[in-house]
């Protein structure tokens, strides 16, 4: 059954999404939950949570406030908590029971935005879906609330999209990202939204270009490209070779106004001697660059959400333990290159190059996740 | 917008109103981890393999509870769709679902935790009928109804009704006079205390789920003439055990009050037919050892918090009668501790009580504090403090011997100061982890 799983994880929730997009951006984050949402969150989905404080809160859901429908309590608790905490925005978004009750969100968010005088925006999750949704929604929300018509243009400007701990880790990646845009001749105009604050979103106009780093930043590259016409470029520098196909693709992104997804481009629709199983965008920029360097053919096993486009055209992927166990022992690949806890279903004799992700195995290997834009990482991809 | 906090996220005991001392509000979660989860709970079971069926924001947490401790091969689990929701299959894709996970594991565990949600509960799937047909289908495997509900927890706790559903495995065998079982505890109880010796020392068999390494060790607790529990939860589990199995529960509560330690062994003694000590001896130590500690500690302001211990005003009350200053409880509610309360009320009118969830206390931890020695994690966080009593649930300790042993902690915390990044993030205090 595709919603079966012996033993390997699930990937963070939309919930976890929503919040990790928006930790740093001085808002309020509330999610209508009892209370394993929260716990869930700060414990597996948020290595941020000891030294980088956020108001991330849940209501505390109670069995009476659901039967009773009281809505009232969810918006006077989040009004009073915005009263004495003063959040820059709030958002608030769902989980399974609030699902179940059929809470309207967006008039919540509307009836606490007249209270507070505080915008608040209404996030649709409901704890069934992956943090890709969640964090895509996010992120879309704030840059159409906040961005707004640049007077100028950054030369070299670039905003990086989609970038959270759920992906990167917090072992560098990030800022080695913004250090290579730096030194191939870029500048960063913003980060959605890992180490800046909402001010500096609010000036995402002002790019020639956006670097899609994960399939959580797609959505709100198409806004910024529907809105203000910036291109976009899908792809994570990883590696020597994959980092100058991106440099090139943001320099003729930034020149013709046209999109790419260089990262398509290494994943082989064939079974092939190499397969990466994780995130679309990402797993494919390893991909890339994996197939640059051996010159084999290299697949992508997406189990989350992604755009076809960022897959070479695939439009399906396996996607649950028994599809991709499935899969792999009906072709098996001489080399895996995926997170550990993948080790349970991969066929005997198959290599595992371990390439730990946080929003798959959380902290259990949080130390282990490499920085993928650094140089230890390009070390990696040539041990394959 | 005024100044003014709408939710204060702390009060002086003097003002304490009633038992439950702030408003219901959002909540904030500290990053401390050391209390256990119903998955921890549930590993206590020798050879149970859990399984949990739920939406993937509640499964992430449990899933990865098990995989830091090393115990993955232990949990399976379901995920709910939306769709689920709505096409009436729910119950069926339970069963299909238990049954897939059983024939791919490598062998057939003699006990299924099933867990089931807030959400099918409310959609009220037929929890019975689930069960009925998987036994039908695995006759050899007993399925116990296990509940991740935190929507309902004001009305039964899931680690209430998870602690009660340890035990709901258990076979009606003959009684043994000689046997007693120590129920609802998440860690063996200190074999130094009075309460182990007592029933040690008088021949008779201490059963413990905690101490059970086989599933033959488990069943064998259902000998027992007597259900011993000491905390709330336990509390829970006795009673359940009793109407099940009609094995009398005797609640001996973890307190820190002399004269309620004395009762309790006054009880347990009548009721097992052994002569009681006067524990005067056992008195003396505690205070010595109290005493020595407050000469040490001097000053220094102590924080307690009730993940430390079950009942953390009767400690402060304790420690301020030993000349300690307390000067922090961090404590949603006081639950039975009432008379203590009223005492503390009385003897330190300005100690603080501090709310554990409230929204305002986010930025404490950064805020600049006087030296503080913490009992319990979330009073290390909070004040941000190396020098802490690091235990959830007392520890396992109990009694005179438990407050010698809860002093001595507390000078070797304030001697010695500990990692507290390290040590707080490590999920579920005695269980094995990976992060280490």
């Amino acid at each position: 059954m595709k919603n079966v799983s012996r033993i390997i994880p699930c990937c963070a929730a939309d919930t976890s999404g929503v919040c990790s997009a928006l930790y740093e951006l001085g808002g309020m984050t509330v999610v209508h939950d009892a209370s394993g949402c929260n716990s869930t969150y700060a414990t597996h989905d948020e290595p941020r949570w000891y030294d980088m404080h956020s108001m991330i809160f849940i209501s505390a859901l109670t069995e009476l406030d659901a039967i009773l429908g009281d809505d009232e309590k969810l918006i006077a608790d989040v009004t009073a908590a915005a009263h004495d905490l003063r959040p820059r925005f709030i958002a608030v978004c769902g989980s399974p029971m609030p699902m179940m009750t059929g809470t309207d969100f967006d008039a919540a968010a509307a009836e606490i935005e007249r209270r507070t005088g505080i915008r608040t925006l209404a996030m649709h999750t409901n704890g069934t879906h992956s943090y890709i949704p969640g964090a895509s929604e996010a992120f879309c929300a704030i840059a159409k609330e906040y961005v707004r018509p640049a007077a100028e243009t950054v030369p070299g400007g670039v905003n990086i999209l989609g970038a959270t701990p759920l992906d990167l880790g917090l072992t560098g990646t990030a800022e080695s990202l913004r250090a290579w845009l730096r030194e191939s001749g870029f500048r960063v105009v913003s980060c959605f939204a890992m180490g800046d604050k909402l001010d500096s979103l609010m000036q995402a106009a002002s790019a020639q270009v956006n670097l899609v780093i994960s399939q959580t930043g797609l959505a709100a590259a198409q806004y910024l490209y529907d809105a203000f016409g910036i291109p976009y470029v899908c792809g994570l520098p990883v590696g020597a070779q994959f980092s100058a196909v991106i440099a090139k693709a943001l320099r003729s992104a930034a020149k013709t106004g046209t999109c790419s997804f260089p990262c398509a481009q290494g994943n082989s629709a064939a079974h092939g001697a190499v397969t990466v199983i994780g995130e679309s965008i990402i797993s494919g920029s390893v991909a890339a660059e994996a197939a640059m360097q051996t010159g084999k053919p290299v697949r992508v096993i997406c189990p989350l959400p992604f755009d076809a486009a960022c897959m070479n055209g695939v439009t399906e992927s396996p996607a649950s333990e028994e599809e991709i166990a499935r899969d792999l022992a009906g072709n098996p690949p001489e080399t895996v290159i995926a997170d550990p806890l993948y080790r349970y279903i991969l066929p005997q004799g198959t290599r595992h190059m371990e390439l730990p992700h946080f929003a798959f195995s959380g902290r259990c290997f949080d130390r282990r996740i490499p920085d993928l834009c650094g140089k230890q990482f390009a070390s990696f991809i040539k041990e394959i | 917008m005024s100044t003014v906090q709408e939710r204060p996220r702390s009060i002086r005991i003097a003002d304490a109103d009633g038992t439950a001392f702030f408003p219901s509000g959002l909540e904030y979660n500290t990053p401390v981890r050391g209390m256990w989860n119903i998955v921890h709970t549930g590993m206590l079971v020798p050879g149970a393999h859990q399984i949990f069926a739920c939406a993937q924001g509640c499964l992430r947490g449990v899933i990865l509870t098990a995989a830091e401790m090393n115990a993955l091969d232990r949990l399976s689990w379901i995920s709910v769709s939306e769709q689920d929701m709505y096409d009436g299959s729910l119950e069926y894709d339970i069963i299909g679902g238990c049954a897939e996970i059983l024939h791919k594991l490598p062998e057939q565990p003699k006990i299924v935790l099933l867990f089931l949600s807030c959400i099918h509960l409310f959609a009220g799937v037929d929890f019975d009928m689930i069960l009925r047909t998987l036994h039908e289908q695995f006759p050899q495997v007993k399925f116990v109804d296990c509940y991740m509900t935190p929507t309902m927890r004001q009305t039964v706790p899931p680690a209430f009704q998870m602690a009660a559903q340890l035990y709901a495995a258990l076979e009606a065998r003959p009684n043994n006079p000689k046997a007693v079982s120590i129920i609802g505890n998440d860690r063996p109880t200190d074999e130094q205390s009075e309460l182990v010796r007592l029933i040690r020392e008088n021949g008779f068999v201490l059963h413990d789920l905690t101490l059970c390494k086989t599933y033959d060790a488990y069943q064998r607790m259902a000998e027992s003439a007597l259900s011993i529990t000491y905390t709330p939860i336990g509390r829970y589990a006795g009673e359940a055990l009793e109407q099940r199995l009609g094995i009398p529960q005797l609640y001996l509560p973890n307190s820190f009050d002399y004269a309620q330690i004395r009762e309790n062994y006054r009880q347990l003694c009548n009721l097992l037919g052994m002569a009681c000590p006067d524990f005067k001896a056992e008195m003396q130590a505690a205070d010595a050892a109290l005493d020595a500690a407050q000469r040490e500690i001097g000053s220094t302001a102590v924080a307690i918090d009730f993940t430390a211990v079950t009942r953390p005003f009767e400690l402060a009350l304790l420690l301020c009668e030993h000349g300690f200053s307390v000067k922090y409880v961090i404590a949603d509610a006081a639950g039975e501790e009432r008379a203590a309360l009223d005492r503390l009320r009385t003897l330190c009118p300005d100690l603080e009580i501090l709310s554990a969830v409230n929204v305002n206390m986010l930025h404490l931890h950064d805020e600049p504090h006087e030296p503080v020695l913490a009992v319990g994690q979330k009073a290390a966080y909070y004040f941000a403090t190396d020098h802490f009593v690091n235990i959830v649930v007392n520890g396992g300790y109990y009694g005179f011997a438990g407050i010698q042993a809860l002093a001595k902690l507390m000078t070797e915390a304030f001697r010695e100061p500990k990692d507290s990044r390290t040590v707080l993030r490590h999920k579920g205090l005695g269980c094995a982890s990976c992060l280490l």
